[in-house]
Order: C-alpha cells, then structure tokens, then sequence
C-alpha cells in the first residue's frame, strides 16, 4: 500500500516537490512485503502533513481562533478541524482526510500561514485513500487559475456534525444509507442505522423481522398478509449499543443547591397531608378574574393560597420561625416572606413575596405577576431571592398530588400543593357531585413543631380556602 | 449536473411557489429571497441553512432581512468587551453572535442586512460591495457613497453606512454587510459602549466609527426603497428576474433543520460560551457602614466560566469558611449575573442568621454580579 501511494503521488500532475509525505521508518522495512504479499494488515499509520489552503483575496495569513479537535482525535473526512479568521471573515477549515490528528502546529491567538501545515495527520495506510490535491499557490492572480481536483471513487456526503456523530457512535459511515440529497447522509439515518442494531428506538422495518420457514409448496400470500398471520419471533441478535456515557462537573448553582439539600436532610422531616374542596374558590376566582384583568394582573389561585397561609400563620407563628444553628433559639419571624417555588431552565429557584401579611390578595397577584417575569427572563434579584420564611410548591402545575417537599433552611415548614382535580365527592345530603380537589402535603422540622400544630395550621388553611368568605372576617 | 439543477428548480419552484420558469434555464443562476421574520435568531439560522444546505454552484442567492432591536457580535469576540449588557438587558434588546467574524454591529428596523451567497470559489466581497454602491447611485445619482479597502462603504467619505462581516466554509462561502437606513443612532452608541474596565482579552476589538443614516442625506430614502433597488441591481448583474421570493425562517417543511438551528444560536453556550479566554482585574469599590472599602477582584474566564477567582477582601470581613465557600462556588460556574444571583443566595441559606452578616454578603455579591 505504501508503494502504491508513492506512484499514485507522482501521476498526479499538479503536485508541488516540496509535498512531503512523510514515512516513519516501519513503514519502509514493509514496503518490500507488500509488494509480494499485497495483504492489509499494516501496523503504521501514514503522517500526512495537511497545509493551509487559499482562503481568496490574495490572503497569506489568518489567525487561528479556535480548535474543534486536539491531538490523539480521530477524524474524518469533511469534519470541522479549526476556525481561522482574516480581515473580518470567519474561515471553518474541514479535513481532507481519514485519520487521527498527530500535531497541531498553532495554538490559538497564533498566524497561520496559507500554504504552511496546519495540522498532521495519521492516515489509515490500509484504507489507501487516493492523496489528492489542492494547489496551493500563493498569492494567487485570479480565480480562474484555480484547478482543484475532486477526490475521485467513493465519497460519502454528510455533514460534519453528522460524521461526529457516527463517529462517536463507532459507525461506518458507508455502511449507512443516506436518505438527504445527493444520498447525502443525515442525521436521521444515523438514527435510524442505530435504531436497527439496539432493536429498541424505532419501530423494526418489515426486513429486520425474523419470519418463521415456510415450504415452498405453500402459496405465499401477499407481504402484509403475511406478517398479520405468523408471529414475530424476537431475534436475540447481540445489542451492538455503542452510545457513550458523558461526565460532566458539578458547578455553580447547582453546586449550591447540593449543599443547601445536604443540610436541608439534618433537619428531622415529619410529613402532614390532606385534601382540600376548592369547589367554592374555583368559583370565586372565576368572578375575579375578570376584574384583575381589567386593572392589568393575571390572577392565578397561589395568591389566596398564599394570603390563606399567611393568615394560619398568625394564629401559628412557630411555622415561621427559624432556629439557630446549635438548636438554643428559636427566632418568631415578624414578617411573613412567603416562597414561591419556581421551576426556571436552569432548576429550582424561589423568590418570595414579602410582607403577606399586610398584603390583599390583589397585591399579592401583582407581585407574583412582577417575580414570574423577573424569573422567566432570569431577571431576579438577590432581595428577590434572600429573606424567606415559609414556602409553598405548587407542583400540581406540572402534576402530581401527593409529594414530600424539601424544607429549605433557614426555615421550619414547606407545602408542596397537587393538581387539581375534578373528583366526585358526597355533599352534606348524602348525594353525589363533582368536587374540585386538591392535596397538599406538609414537611416540617419536628426539632420545634408537633404534628399537632401542623395539623390545626392545615386546618385552618384548609378552612378558610374551602369556604373563601370566611378569609374576609380575620383579613387584615 | 442537469438533472441536479432540474432537481433544485423543481424543489424551489414547488416549495417557493414562484409562478415563473425554472431557474435553470436562464444563463447565470440567481435567486433573490428576504426574510417576513424580524426575529434575529431566526434570520441568523437561514443564513447557516443556506450555507449548509444549499447547492451554490449553478445559483448564487441573495438574502435581505432586517431585525428588531439586536446587538450582533462577531464569531471570535467578547460581549462584554463590546457592548453595555446592562443596558441591553434592560431595553429588551436581544444579544446575538453570528458565525462570520468582523466586528460589532446594531441592528434595528431602521438598518437592512444583505448576504451574498456564493461558492467558496466565486468569494468576492468588493464586487457585492460595488453592486450595493451601484445600486445606491442609480436611485439616487448625488450620494456620495463609496467603499474603502476595509469593506466599509462611506457616505461623504467619513460616515460609515455599512460594515461587512463574511464566513467561508469547505464549499461554500457568504459575504454579509449592513446598511443604515434609519437607524436609532442614539440607542447604537450608547448599546455599543462597554463600561467594563480592566478586561484583558484577544477577542477580536471592534473598530468604532463614525456612523450616518442614509436617511439624514436624503428623507425620501426608505428602508423598502433601499431593498428594492438593491435587488434590482442583483437581478441585472446575475441576468435574472428582478422578484423577491419571501421566505418564512420558521418553515420547518421549507427549511428542514432551521428550528434546531435558530434554538442553537440563541443558547448561552454559543452566545456566551463562544467568547474567547480573557481575564478581569478590577476593583469593586463599596460603601459599608461609613467606610469605603477598594476589593480587588481577578477573575479568569474561559468558554465563559470562571476557571480562577480571587477577591482581595479585608481580614474577618466575612467567616473564613463563607468566604471560601463563595470562592469555591463561583469557581467553574457562569460568568453569568442570573447564575451567580441563584447560587449567592442559595448559599446565604446555610449562613448563620446574622443581619450584619447577611447585608455584608449581599453588597459584596451584589457588587460581584453587577461586573458580569
């Protein structure tokens, strides 16, 4: 193969002497071998030198910006290898060949010059890839002097993130069958040639199924016919699964967040949950949605949910406590900042309403309105995000009933609210009808609060949501 | 090579519905397309998807679009560097990186952007440039408008009117350049300032300029008028039909491909991530109590997260273990004010509940967030 490559080297015309292919030493003492034997088996890998090409416009010299690879890599034809820039254009330079990547002659921030190595690469020797050519003149008088020669045989089209990504999943791109223009490759093909071999992903096309021996003196119906009559018998073919695990640190918020649910396990987490009949307050709000719209808030049900809290607190203020670091005091916060539990991209965050106890439920919506935007567009502040003293989880939004909420230091209690749902239920007379139900389900430190004072709290809580007018007498 | 451009002229004829002849059977191919979105992520993805996708070699494409309020930096520079983020996120005006290189660039509704398509072997930027200028003239013969070797076009030879950024790749290549036409001079220069001291980089520094709207010249120029000649100058120069085919950048069965691409253009890993390695030395100057303390802050940034952190804060000012844990946070986390404002103060959630400890952590944080 070696000696193949030196004649295929000089019957091409346009090749400039100082081309150098660079043999190691090996590869010499084989090359008397492959002459007689012709077999494949070589062990070394050929050191291609792969030069910077004309960029146009008569540039001689770029910046490289950025690597996509690094030495040890394997490429493949057409794969991203670097970006390079020059004089506001922006070069992605792709690989001519097969192979892995030996050396990289700049680092970043370096001039690279056209016509000068950019990179080395090992060729697959066994692959015998045609060498081909690219003239490299510089600078070049105008564009019709150019002449590139296409790599002649068998060219597989695909984009170089489609190629990485058979690459990664140790797929050989000739093997797939490419469904995209020219047969290029596309990403669903990959997909699909993957689907076949772990038998998993996608439905299994007619040929893959295995159908049982049929004589042949029997009339073979039609295909479709076919399949409805025998039944599959599922091939136990060895599943060739090649995806690769990935590790990733561990940074930033959610390292933080590791610690805060570290210490947030010390505390001792009883748990209290019950059933509420928001039949009344759909209801109500109903009835008010209309008149927020008009003064310009979107009105959900969190602000009586938060407006009802705050109100059991006052008759419960352990629940809005903190206690200190060894356990000697417990401190009766004065205002009730009430955590909302957002869900954002990049986790859980959650800001409260400050001060719901001299709030309305009105000014609850707003703030609510004012700290959903904040969040969505992570926006929030740190006043937004500091000084809480109780939480609610409205988890039913995504779905769920029961759950067992975290509760986050510095405070005591949590509630993770469920979805509502429309149940039937028996009303006072005995008769059935349709209730709108939801749980919620308390977590609280029971280093200081009893499950008795969780119970009543939820009573109370409960009481004033099922029967909204009964919020009116102790607002304040 | 002609049953390939029957196959492109039957997929373009069907799909852009153009009532006229196949492209192939005019002399030099050429197809003008602008986009109805002025979204721009979503212009961003039609240029790559023309750039991947298209087969440039029988038609050349020219593509207008213009787009609300955005700052478009170029491939390989720092958005700190280059603009006030603040205040962008304040306006609610959008940050985008392109992928070709060049500067930093304001686009508004009042600025039309144009991109020349080509092969890698027909990459001409003087001659788009010329076609533009010529354009120019032949609506308006007094302008005096020409290019410089920058690829800058002027206007009365020192107001800059239009920049110019290009992309090549393995096959094909474009050429983009702005146009003012009526932009918000006072919005791009006051966007365009970075306050950010003491910020070491390699990126690639913009080159401020002294920029005019074509507008100011001549209050009977607008935006569609500017378009429409410069297509009709296309259309003469590549011997095709002076018609502008619209094209809608979130036309998946048009596109395939284009959603993953304009969702990829706007994570922060491309935006942000993309910035070169560079370091920030400076000094957070905050007033505590009744004394202003100078905290020297060093900060090295890369593939933008914070790979070392160092803040120079007077002894005992915060617990020792607080201090390091912050130090330890921040290390590989975003250079990023919303990921730093969720981790400071899920941390404060493990402080003691001290009210002098608290307002000292929160100033000094605040002043951290308010570099990023």
């Amino acid at each position: 193969v070696c000696i193949h490559r030196v004649r295929s080297c000089s019957s091409i015309r346009f090749i400039k002497s100082k081309y150098v292919c660079v043999f190691d030493k090996s590869a010499l003492k084989f090359s008397h071998q492959q002459r007689l034997f012709r077999t494949s088996a070589v062990s070394c890998g050929q050191i291609v030198q792969f030069k910077l090409s004309d960029i146009g416009e008569g540039i001689t010299e770029v910046t490289v910006k950025e690597w996509y690879i690094k030495e040890g890599d394997s490429v493949s034809q057409f794969d991203s290898i670097c970006e390079v820039q020059s004089d506001k254009a922006s070069v992605t330079i792709t690989s001519r060949y097969d192979g892995i990547i030996r050396k990289l002659h700049y680092s970043i921030d370096d001039i690279a010059f056209v016509g000068k190595p950019l990179v080395d690469i090992e060729i697959d020797a066994s692959k015998g890839v045609a060498s081909e050519e690219d003239v490299v003149e510089t600078p070049p008088m105008s564009h019709e002097e150019h002449t590139h020669q296409e790599i002649k045989g068998h060219k597989t089209l695909a984009t170089p993130a489609v190629r990485r990504l058979a690459m990664e999943n140790n797929i050989k791109l000739s093997e797939v069958v490419g469904t995209g223009k020219d047969n290029r490759i596309l990403k669903e093909d990959i997909l699909n040639y993957l689907a076949k071999q772990t038998g998993a992903i996608l439905p299994p096309s007619p040929k893959a199924e295995i159908v049982p021996p049929q004589r042949r003196a029997e009339a073979v119906p039609a295909a479709p016919k076919d399949k409805a009559r025998k039944i599959p018998v599922p091939v136990s073919r060895p599943i060739a699964f090649a995806g690769k695990d990935k590790t990733e640190p561990v940074t930033g918020f959610q390292k933080a967040m590791v610690k805060t649910m570290s210490a947030a396990l010390k505390i001792p987490h009883f748990g209290y949950s019950d059933e509420i009949d928001l039949t009344q307050l759909v209801q109500l709000r109903e009835e008010l949605k209309p008149l927020a719209e008009m003064r310009g808030v979107k009105l959900s049900f969190m602000p009586f949910f938060i407006k009802a809290a705050s109100l059991g607190l006052l008759q419960y203020p352990v629940l809005n406590a903190s206690l200190d670091e060894n356990c000697q005091n417990v401190t009766y916060k004065a205002s009730h900042n009430i955590g909302v539990a957002m869900d954002t991209e990049q986790g859980l965050i959650v800001p409260n309403v400050k001060n719901v106890q001299v709030c309305s439920v009105f000014d609850i919506a707003v703030e609510l309105n004012r700290l959903q935007s904040l969040g969505s567009a992570g926006q929030l502040g740190t006043s937004d995000l500091t000084g809480g003293t109780f939480t609610l989880s409205n988890i039913g939004t995504i779905g769920g009933t029961y759950a067992k909420p975290v509760i986050l230091p510095p405070e005591v209690a949590i509630g993770a609210l469920g979805k509502i749902q429309v149940l039937p239920r028996f009303n006072s007379k005995g008769e059935v009808v349709k209730a709108q139900i939801m749980n919620v389900s308390w977590s609280a430190d029971h280093r200081i609060i009893d499950g008795a004072t969780m119970a009543r709290f939820s009573n109370l809580w409960k009481s004033y949501l099922e029967n909204p007018a009964s919020m009116l007498l102790d607002l304040k | 090579m002609v049953l390939q451009s029957v196959k492109n002229c039957l997929w373009l004829s069907c799909v852009l519905r153009t009532p006229k002849a196949c492209f192939w059977s005019t002399a030099s191919g050429g197809l003008i397309i602008q986009s109805v979105s002025n979204d721009v992520y979503q212009n961003l993805a039609v240029e790559d998807w023309i750039h991947d996708h298209m087969d440039l070699e029988k038609q050349q494409v020219l593509f207008l679009w213009r787009n609300s309020p955005a700052v478009v930096i170029g491939r390989h520079q720092n958005p700190w560097q280059e603009c006030n983020l603040r205040l962008l996120r304040q306006k609610n005006i959008k940050l985008a990186r392109r992928r070709s290189g060049g500067g930093t660039v304001y686009h508004d509704l009042g600025n039309i952007n144009l991109t020349f398509f080509t092969t890698r072997k027909k990459y001409e930027r003087m001659e788009n440039l010329k076609l533009v200028v010529k354009a120019l003239k032949a609506l308006r013969p007094q302008l005096d408008v020409h290019v410089t070797d920058r690829y800058d076009i002027l206007l009365d030879g020192q107001y800059k009117i239009s920049g110019t950024a290009a992309k090549l790749g393995r096959t094909s290549a474009y050429h983009h350049c702005t146009l003012l036409c009526n932009a918000d001079k006072f919005v791009l220069s006051s966007v365009l300032k970075s306050p950010f001291k003491g910020l070491k980089s390699n990126a690639t520094p913009s080159v401020p300029a002294l920029v005019k709207n074509l507008f100011e010249e001549d209050p009977s120029l607008t935006s569609e008028m500017l378009l429409d000649a410069i297509a009709k100058e296309y259309a003469v120069q590549h011997h095709i039909d002076h018609h502008i085919t619209l094209i809608n950048p979130a036309d998946e069965t048009l596109l395939p491909g284009i959603s993953d691409k304009t969702k990829e253009l706007q994570t922060w890993e491309w935006v942000y991530g993309k910035t070169p390695k560079f370091s920030i030395s400076t000094c957070l100057n905050m007033v505590y109590k009744d004394s202003v303390l100078d905290i020297k802050v060093n900060m090295d940034v890369k593939h933008g997260r914070i790979e070392v952190c160092n803040i120079d804060l007077p002894e005992q000012w915060l617990p020792l273990g607080l201090y390091s844990e912050l130090v330890k946070s921040l290390t590989g986390s975003k250079f990023c004010p919303n990921e730093t404002t969720t981790l400071v103060t899920t941390l404060l959630r493990l402080c003691p509940q001290d009210d002098e400890l608290h307002s000292r952590w929160s100033l000094l944080c605040e002043n951290i967030i308010r570099l990023m």
